[in-house]
């Protein structure tokens, strides 16, 4: 009796399994079917109304002027305004490649696997999203509100340059300064969290939370530098001859 | 036997689709796993996975885009001369005298816009769903790996129309490459001239000229879609791999 109750549990199991994983054929397939289709009639109703830019032959003696760089390099682009191109273009993406990369074996937060759960979630979701959206306001300045020279217009505004920009005398902290509050900051950077008790930083081991707390720290420099170059005209950070940040 | 049997029950046939078309749970299973394009599927799949509000459907838009991105890129290729007396003609060859030349290049460029769009927001949704934590934490790489190529293979293209616009682009993106350090001219600490720094690798010269123009198509046409192809079949093959598509545990 016993045996033939665990048997029809069991067969039960079983069926509420295949009821809760159904088939694939032929939903899902007629989905991406239907998916396939509607992409294909944006694409062709996209290139009805609008045509691919050409401009004129390229004349290496005469220098466009914005030259921009395709919309998805554009946030690149614009972070050479804060720091030098062997940072902005350089070293940053690379970092950025490669914390990307390493996100998921910093990330040891078991919750909220297949499921949108902010709350289970909240250090990593807060991180990542401040990091993407940067990524995307960088792309927006740069691709709408930029002009000649890289002066900003707002995009209603004329690319004319009638005294909407005043000449600002830039000016580098002494590199001693900097040094300090660049100390400041990383020591408050990787000792605050542990301090403070926080979650997340409980549950990091040492090397995951060195790297980690890193990489967040690169990350906020950007709009740090942002800050300190729009707000209080500071150029360089740190001014050798031989490298500047 | 009307003509439709006849056909169906024949050995050719048979020898193409080896079951037959009643909707059974068995032909279900036989449609996904006798096609070799349909079994990058599994039989079956949990509910919420077929739903467009979880996936946004955004990784498999972004392959589709792919496979448009590589037809008429090879419609277009039979048009285009990838040397600078020529490559900008082409664009105006296209414009003006080849049937659809115009649409083609349009689909063409509209369609990478929309792979880079659509592959960041796959990004987003993978990162939101917590599907690249463990096991499929090397998935993830591979994704990092394929958006990044995907951002090169649409640079790599934007300089083969010739004009302005490309040109100059082209200039400022790889004059990035001359700022690396110590292996760029202009960077700090450069152990390297400029006739052999990063930039010097990537134009074929010290400026975008003949050389870069034929670097760049050569990477655009072949290079690096031939690792993006590669990148794809690992990335979804792994998916299945690494414990399918994410659930909520």
């Amino acid at each position: 009796m016993a045996e033939e109750t665990a048997a029809a549990l069991k067969a039960k199991a079983r069926a509420d399994k295949k009821k809760k994983n159904p088939h694939v054929w032929p939903e899902l397939p007629f989905k991406e079917l239907m998916c396939a289709v509607v992409v294909m009639l944006v694409l062709i109703v996209w290139a009805l109304w609008l045509d691919a830019p050409l401009g004129e032959i390229a004349t290496p003696s005469r220098t466009e002027n914005p030259a921009k760089a395709p919309w998805y390099f554009i946030g690149l682009q614009e972070i050479l305004v804060y720091y030098d191109p062997w940072y902005s273009g350089v070293i940053l993406p690379s970092i950025i490649m490669i914390g990307l990369m390493a996100i998921p074996y910093l990330d040891t937060n078991p919750k909220g696997v297949g499921e949108y759960n902010f709350s289970a979630r909240k250090f990593a979701m807060v991180n990542f999203l401040f990091g993407y959206f940067m990524w995307m306001f960088a792309i927006v300045v740069g691709q709408f509100m930029r002009g000649p020279s890289w002066l900003f217009f707002w995009p209603w505004q004329v690319w004319d340059d009638s005294g909407h920009h005043d000449e600002v005398t830039l000016f580098n902290i002494d590199n001693k300064t900097s040094i300090i509050a660049l100390a400041i900051y990383a020591l408050v950077g990787f000792v605050l969290p542990k301090l403070l008790k926080m979650k997340w930083a409980k549950n990091l081991d040492w090397t995951r939370y060195i790297i980690t707390i890193s990489l967040l720290l690169l990350m906020y420099l950007v709009p740090v530098k942002v800050v300190l170059r729009q707000i209080f005209h500071v150029r360089y950070l740190i001014a050798t001859p031989w490298i500047n940040f | 036997m009307t003509l439709k049997e006849k056909i169906m029950g024949s050995q050719i046939w048979k020898s193409i689709f080896r079951h037959d078309f009643e909707d059974t749970p068995s032909n279900r299973g036989k449609v996904i796993r006798s096609n070799v394009f349909l079994h990058l599927h599994p039989l079956r799949i949990p509910e919420h996975a077929m739903k467009i509000r979880f996936t946004w459907c955004m990784g498999g838009i972004t392959f589709f885009a792919f496979l448009v991105e590589c037809i008429t890129g090879i419609l277009l290729m039979f048009y285009y001369h990838p040397v600078i007396e020529y490559a900008y003609m082409d664009m105006k060859y296209l414009q003006f005298d080849v049937p659809f030349g115009q649409i083609l290049r349009n689909v063409h460029r509209w369609g990478a816009h929309l792979m880079v769009f659509t592959v960041m927001l796959h990004m987003l949704r993978v990162f939101l769903t917590g599907s690249y934590k463990k096991p499929r934490e090397f998935n993830w790489v591979i994704g990092v790996v394929l958006l990044t190529l995907t951002l090169l293979m649409s640079f790599t293209g934007y300089l083969l129309p010739w004009d302005q616009l490309a040109y100059w682009a082209i200039t400022v993106g790889t004059n990035m490459g001359a700022a690396t350090p110590f292996f760029g001219v202009e960077g700090p600490f450069p152990i390297v001239d400029k006739f052999n720094d990063v930039r010097f690798v990537l134009l074929g010269g010290t400026t975008v000229g003949a050389n870069a123009l034929l670097r760049f198509y050569v990477a655009h046409v072949i290079a690096i879609p031939a690792i993006v192809f590669v990148g794809c079949a690992i990335h979804f093959w792994r998916i299945r791999k690494d414990g399918g598509i994410s659930r909520p545990l």
